[in-house]
């Protein structure tokens, strides 16, 4: 089993939920941008909700099924097609052996996840299959996937098995074959002028008055310096009261700092491990998927939530996804 | 080494970083006794980690816990009344508490064996004439240091090191390089660094280590941690060439 890059398009990679436990010596934690699309890509097709899969960007990139195959895309819908026919989003999908699936423009978001169901066969470096681009480290081969590329696919669980075998008799002479049901989940990742929450950061009160205003009160624009490393935002330039020296100290995913310049950066998965710039804000965990699939060009606002607002989001969110696990289960059960 | 880290409870403040990230912050400067306590409070936060700690990532002054609210919400919050960051700060406190009687650990010894001058440290005339010393001189006072790890950041297995002596300090490059080579041993200001990974950058390059800072593979994958200290060990072409042969 296994899935041949025919095109890798923008920028395709493997990715999981990211390589925790080695901050302290330095290593970039990496891992899906949109880890909510990751985890319900796996759950669909019966995997472990960190199993990795393929981050697809923008698009353009094409893949061919060297066998039949279970697959779930979530994510930005960036038109994923097989012969000219549109793939559901947010479901499990049968794939016949041969065939090529595109994806042809970016209709929302920017960003899709692949998962094959049992997973990709890539070696752990570091507990994590994870690709950090700019280290070379782990993922396949340490780098962005490229044309001729095989990424073999581990076998299967027996409920994924059941729901292959369903799909499979459903197919008739079509290329694919998907369920009737599906993950409400698109919703959260809609694009438009976002609204992200966030909650004052460590220097947040460091700043001007007029600077604390306009953080909240204006809209910042992605620029297209922005990448998994971190988005670079332009807007009002943000400006601290006083210059002071700041200790580097560890930052997390979501972390919005403003170098002396002051156009804020919001850190992403491949950020590095400490920084030195002044604080601003920290964005909610549930908001981080909704930042990663805008775009450069896209607006956002920020709004300020208390610490135990975003902890009840992030509760409430880890329910929601416990919910869906269960009706996954009961819907496999039941075929 | 049998010392007790006092520790100053009035001082300690710990705040989060988001809602799944706590900072205990020990003290506002770089120094070696803010140091120890960042260094203490890491190996007692790794050896008692609560259920739901994913790791935490010392600093010069500072150690931050990350960990997943949903499992330490559903572990310790018995009364359902506390939040997650609620938890976590009782569980750190707790920990402080034993830093007191912790003992100092002995800090490791790691030499970097370092070829100075020539193509590896074409910058090692410039800090010799910089601070009116000879290019033997300058050495001398590199490699006769001991340096400390303060931390580890910036890009995988780059060490913060602490020790340099001003009598070889030097300014950085008024252009930087756009490439400095894997395991270059340079000089910015007051500080020193040895590069485990090839970067732009306008530090002043004295040597080249053919030792690697930073491997996947190895476990743990850098050569150095927090906490260590480093002493730097001149060695010939010969030698440099002889090393990466062996260890390649």
């Amino acid at each position: 089993m296994s899935i041949k890059v025919i095109r890798p398009g923008l920028l395709a990679s493997i990715q999981d939920l990211g390589r925790y436990g080695y901050q302290k010596y330095g290593v970039i934690v990496s891992g899906a941008m949109d880890s909510f699309s990751l985890r319900m890509a796996n759950l669909l097709v019966g995997n472990q909700e960190g199993e990795a899969a393929i981050e697809v960007t923008m698009m353009g990139t094409s893949l061919q099924f060297e066998e039949d195959s279970l697959i779930a895309i979530t994510g930005g819908n960036l038109g994923p097609v097989i012969e000219g026919a549109s793939v559901p989003l947010w479901r499990p999908v049968f794939i016949k052996k041969g065939s090529i699936l595109q994806f042809t423009a970016c209709q929302s978001g920017c960003r899709a996840y692949v998962a094959a169901a049992g997973g990709f066969e890539i070696p752990e470096v570091m507990n994590s299959k994870s690709t950090y681009l700019r280290g070379g480290i782990g993922g396949f081969d340490g780098r962005a996937l490229q044309a001729g590329d095989v990424l073999p696919i581990q076998h299967k669980t027996r409920e994924a098995s059941r729901l292959f075998h369903y799909l499979k008799k459903e197919l008739g002479e079509r290329s694919f074959q998907s369920v009737d049901w599906y993950v409400p989940a698109g919703h959260l990742l809609n694009a438009g002028e976002r609204i992200v929450r966030v909650i004052k950061g460590a220097e947040f009160e460091r700043f001007s008055s007029s600077s604390k205003a306009s953080f909240f009160d204006q809209s910042f624009q992605i620029t297209h310096q922005s990448d998994r490393m971190g988005y670079r935002l332009s807007g009002p330039k943000l400006q601290l009261e006083q210059s002071f020296e700041l200790l580097s100290e560890a930052v997390a995913e979501g972390t919005i700092q403003v170098p002396q310049a002051g156009n804020p950066i919001v850190l992403l998965a491949d950020r590095q491990t400490t920084g030195g710039y002044p604080r601003i804000a920290q964005i909610a965990s549930v908001d981080l998927p909704v930042v990663a699939q805008l775009k450069p060009g896209a607006k956002l606002r920020f709004t300020e939530i208390s610490l135990e607002e975003a902890e009840q989001l992030y509760l409430k969110r880890e329910e929601d996804i416990e919910a869906v696990k269960t009706g996954l289960s009961l819907k496999e059960w039941s075929l | 080494m049998n010392q007790r880290i006092g520790l100053d409870k009035e001082k300690i403040e710990m705040k989060p970083l988001g809602d799944s990230a706590l900072v205990i912050q020990l003290g506002t400067e770089i120094n070696t006794a803010v140091h120890k306590k960042v260094r203490a409070l890491t190996i007692l936060s790794e050896k008692h980690s609560f259920t739901g700690f994913i790791e935490c990532v010392p600093a010069f002054a500072s150690v931050t816990v990350f960990y997943n609210p949903l499992i330490v919400k559903r572990t310790y919050d018995t009364e359902n009344n506390s939040s997650p960051f609620q938890l976590v700060r009782f569980m750190m406190e707790e920990i402080m508490k034993q830093l007191v009687e912790e003992k100092e650990e002995k800090p490791r010894i790691v030499e970097i064996p370092v070829c100075y001058g020539g193509e590896y440290g074409p910058d090692l005339p410039f800090v010799a004439e910089e601070n009116n010393l000879s290019v033997e001189e300058v050495i001398e006072i590199h490699s006769s240091g001991e340096y400390l790890v303060y931390m580890i950041g910036f890009a995988p297995g780059f060490p913060y090191l602490g020790g340099l002596s001003e009598k070889i300090a030097a300014p950085r490059r008024s252009s930087p390089r756009v490439s400095i080579p894997v395991g270059s041993v340079g000089i910015a200001g007051n500080q020193t660094g040895v590069y485990p990974i090839s970067t732009p950058g306008g530090w002043q390059l004295i040597g080249r280590t053919p030792a690697a800072l930073f491997h996947p593979k190895h476990n743990p994958p850098s050569l150095l941690a927090s906490g260590d200290v480093v002493k730097f060990v001149p060695i010939t072409v010969e030698e440099y060439e002889h090393y990466q042969e062996t260890t390649r």
